[in-house]
């Protein structure tokens, strides 16, 4: 099956972000597919590539560039939502005359109808939030 | 037929109870995150999801329960556990899933 | 995969402008206007209060937020008519359909468990 995943809240703040991941990560282990991960409301956070959590505890954002990077995933932020918090990447920089940039290696910044396409193409949206 | 999810404690937010009274006999419940506490004995929900277990199919996710220190044994009888390769199944399984935030 | 018509649910049950969940929901429902699905938006719990009428604040004056109820009122001309309020919610908070900004259809919990079982795609938020 193909599956779609919304993920609505941040990094360690709630626990969405990482029920997200393992529940994807046991769907790929099925030998499903993910069609896409969508980061909307705070899930932009996931994003970052500032991130420093402490050494003896997951790194939330590095697991997702991981899984993205092992099995080719779709990770998109949305656009509106991330620029609303401050996650950037350089093209967006540039456009809005931002010093820098935040994005992480994995994800890609796009429209909402990226979520609806997901919701359209997918067997089954599932989604992770509070 | 729906699978509902409910990550929410029952004695924090209404999503259970919400949950509870808008879904219809045959349909599925996992309760995840917060909400394993909706799956245990002897608290004022006990009741509640006894009665639920007549027309719905109620799962637990058994990692957020040994997270949260409890273990299967404190669970309701009749409540499944499962765990994310379940959860996986349970999606698979139903037309479509409701997050019941 | 054109052609392909599925029934999406929006499910707000969140309160307006305490978090911006209702805000950034309305948002979604806009863009998936242009994709010609069956759209129903779901109003539950302290989601009906997002339809409240007289919603009285700007960037610059009272709470300071924008207020953003009348967009509720415009998607009607995106063709996204099908508003449904869960009766049980609109009678706990003591409100009836004349408190509300936009016309909508009143749904009892068996209608309204009846509609969400029919859907394809339920976005929560």
């Amino acid at each position: 099956m193909k599956f779609a995943i919304l993920v609505n809240e941040g990094p360690y703040q709630h626990q969405a972000a990482d029920s997200a991941y393992q529940f994807a990560k046991a769907a790929l282990e099925k030998g499903h597919e993910i069609f896409r991960i969508f980061f909307y409301h705070d899930g932009v956070n996931n994003a970052t590539r500032l991130t420093i959590p402490p050494q003896d505890d997951r790194n939330v954002v590095e697991r997702w560039t991981k899984l993205a990077q092992d099995h080719n995933l779709d990770l998109v932020v949305c656009i509106a939502a991330a620029q609303r918090r401050g996650l950037l990447d350089a093209n967006e920089a540039k456009r809005n005359g931002k010093t820098a940039d935040n994005i992480a290696d994995g994800f890609r910044i796009s429209g909402l109808g990226q979520l609806i396409e997901a919701g359209i193409q997918a067997d089954r949206l599932v989604v992770f939030g509070d | 037929m729906l699978l509902h999810t409910v990550n929410k404690s029952p004695f924090e937010r209404n999503a259970l109870e919400s949950c509870l009274r808008l879904s219809q006999a045959g349909h599925a419940i996992l309760l995840f995150e917060d909400g394993v506490y909706a799956a245990l004995q002897g608290t004022r929900w006990t009741a509640a999801m006894t009665d639920a277990l007549q027309t719905r199919k109620i799962y637990v996710m058994t990692s957020d329960l040994e997270a949260r220190g409890m273990r299967t044994e404190n669970v309701i009888a009749g409540i499944q556990p499962v765990d994310y390769s379940g959860f996986v199944d349970l999606v698979a399984d139903h037309k479509a899933t409701q997050a019941w935030l | 995969m054109e052609g392909v018509i599925k029934k999406f649910l929006y499910l707000n049950r969140k309160a307006p402008y305490g978090t911006i969940y209702a805000l950034e929901s309305l948002e979604v429902v806009l863009i998936g206007a242009a994709f010609d699905q069956d759209i129903s938006l779901a109003f539950i719990d302290d989601g009906v209060y997002e339809l409240k009428k007289d919603q009285k604040t700007t960037v610059n004056d009272g709470a300071g937020i924008k207020d953003f109820s009348k967009t509720y009122r415009a998607l009607s001309g995106y063709d996204v008519e099908k508003l449904y309020v869960d009766k049980d919610s609109m009678e706990q908070r003591g409100l009836t359909e004349a408190d509300l900004l936009v016309p909508v259809q009143v749904l009892d919990s068996a209608q309204m468990a009846e509609l969400m079982g029919q859907q394809d795609v339920i976005l929560s938020f």
